[in-house]
């Protein structure tokens, strides 16, 4: 059931670019036409697939307060969290270093559908962003790291994938000259955000409310996930009315 | 500046305006709209990349000859994680609940995309003193964006500024609250951050037309 529950959590309510604003810069600059876009996303979450049950690891067994602990009791004291972020900077760089030449060997379509966007990932903050959250909201088992990795990665795309449709359109609208490119797909972007605010509510039942309650409101969100494709639509309406108000 | 040529003031001077890192190179975006919703959260975050980007510029300059170019990213990151990590740690020991309301951001400048870009763009192919400038200059540009954003969400929002109450008190009803006043409590979401830097965009390129991109 925590499965479920955080896989929802991480797609919707904490979005990594609508709540956290993880990995703007490429959310940005690779939103322009929708196949790039699909292409990096499923790089993004096929990467932090990879790397957050890794960087799970690495903090469980390594990094925290008492993590040496078992090497013998004389390390139990050593605390090497400061070390984390470059542990964790150097498990992606070189993940994405191998998971490229892996790809490259086995699977050249794949590589040249996905290869060029792997270097770009290197330094994609949803990727940092995806290890050091599951560091600080001390997600408990490798299973929830993983699941955390692919839902959040999941999020990304769906939030690239949204964007990068819209500005194909907005292309054929009349946007003033100075908002054009840049400024609009920020203003967009903020206007989505808003829109997925209003998930915010779907699990907060599960918090004070007891067990059976809990199971309930999982339900209820999965029909609200059905629901969830008429409303993304609502919202390019939305976002198409503001449009013609800038008009 | 009696100090500079006026090539190196260009260096300077450019990213702050013409040349934005934020509104216009469209860098290092995903940390500055987090954090901005209190003016000193921005100010703090925009010394901590003005330390990275400028120490970092220099050490990239100085090892430019050395660095093989396949592993280049592996280094830069490990450099910039090195002066992050001081960051941090000189965060937690002087400036504790900061560095609680940062949380993960003060990480995540490692992959700030200013950082890399100018180590790229610049550093690699410069001499260390034009690189601290242009990192100095960069990750000013960076901080001024941040600082507006901050001032706004933190004015708007809360009606403060840096913890002041600027406009009155909300609940005892003085200053501006005497006459109906109200905070936007809007403002201080997620979302209005990308909306003001939206209008940042459309203000700076409305007043200078040659930035205006088509589509």
């Amino acid at each position: 059931m925590e499965h479920i529950e955080l896989f929802f959590k991480s797609i919707f309510i904490d979005n990594m670019v609508f709540a956290t604003f993880l990995g703007m810069c490429s959310y940005l600059a690779v939103s322009k036409k929708v196949s790039t876009a699909v292409g990096l996303g499923a790089a993004v979450i096929f990467v932090l697939a990879i790397t957050v049950p890794l960087n799970w690891l690495l903090d469980q067994y390594l990094l925290q307060p008492g993590a040496l602990s078992w090497l013998g009791a004389e390390y139990a004291d050593y605390d090497l969290s400061f070390l984390s972020f470059i542990m964790f900077i150097a498990t992606i760089a070189t993940m994405v270093q191998l998971v490229e030449i892996v790809v490259e060997k086995f699977s050249p379509s794949l590589y040249n559908s996905l290869g060029i966007f792997l270097p770009l990932i290197a330094v994609n903050c949803a990727i940092l962003g995806g290890s050091l959250f599951m560091q600080s909201r001390e997600i408990p088992t490798l299973g929830l790291a993983f699941n955390y990795g692919v839902a959040s990665g999941i999020g990304w795309f769906l939030a690239i994938l949204a964007i990068a449709a819209i500005r194909e359109k907005i292309r054929y609208s009349s946007v003033p000259p100075a908002l054009r490119g840049l400024g609009i797909t920020f203003i967009i972007t903020g206007l989505m955000a808003i829109g997925f605010m209003s998930f915010g509510g779907m699990l907060t039942g599960g918090d004070e409310a007891p067990k059976e309650e809990k199971t309930a409101s999982v339900q209820e969100e999965t029909n609200e996930n059905i629901a969830l494709n008429s409303s993304e639509a609502s919202e390019d309406k939305e976002i198409a009315n503001n449009i013609k108000e800038n008009e | 500046m009696g100090l500079l040529s006026k090539k190196d003031s260009k260096l300077i001077l450019d990213p702050l305006a013409d040349n934005n890192p934020i509104t216009i190179q469209v860098l290092g975006i995903c940390s500055a709209l987090a954090i901005t919703a209190e003016l000193k959260a921005s100010i703090v975050m925009a010394v901590s990349v003005l330390f990275v980007l400028g120490i970092g510029n220099v050490v990239i300059s100085l090892m430019r000859n050395i660095i093989p170019s396949k592993i280049r990213i592996i280094v830069q990151l490990v450099v910039v994680a090195a002066l992050v990590i001081i960051v941090d740690l000189v965060l937690k020991a002087f400036a504790y609940e900061l560095s609680k309301t940062l949380s993960v951001f003060v990480g995540l400048i490692i992959t700030n995309c200013i950082i890399m870009g100018r180590f790229e763009a610049f550093a690699l192919g410069n001499g260390p003193w034009r690189s601290f400038l242009d990192g100095i200059g960069n990750a000013a540009g960076y901080g001024a964006i941040l600082i507006v954003v901050g001032f706004f969400r933190e004015l708007l929002g809360s009606g403060t500024l840096l913890g002041f109450k600027v406009l009155g008190d909300p609940i005892e009803k003085t200053g501006l609250y005497a006459i109906g006043y109200e905070n936007n409590g809007f403002m201080l979401l997620s979302p209005m951050a990308l909306i003001v830097v939206g209008i940042i965009i459309w203000v700076q390129r409305s007043r200078n037309k040659a930035l205006i991109e088509d589509h």
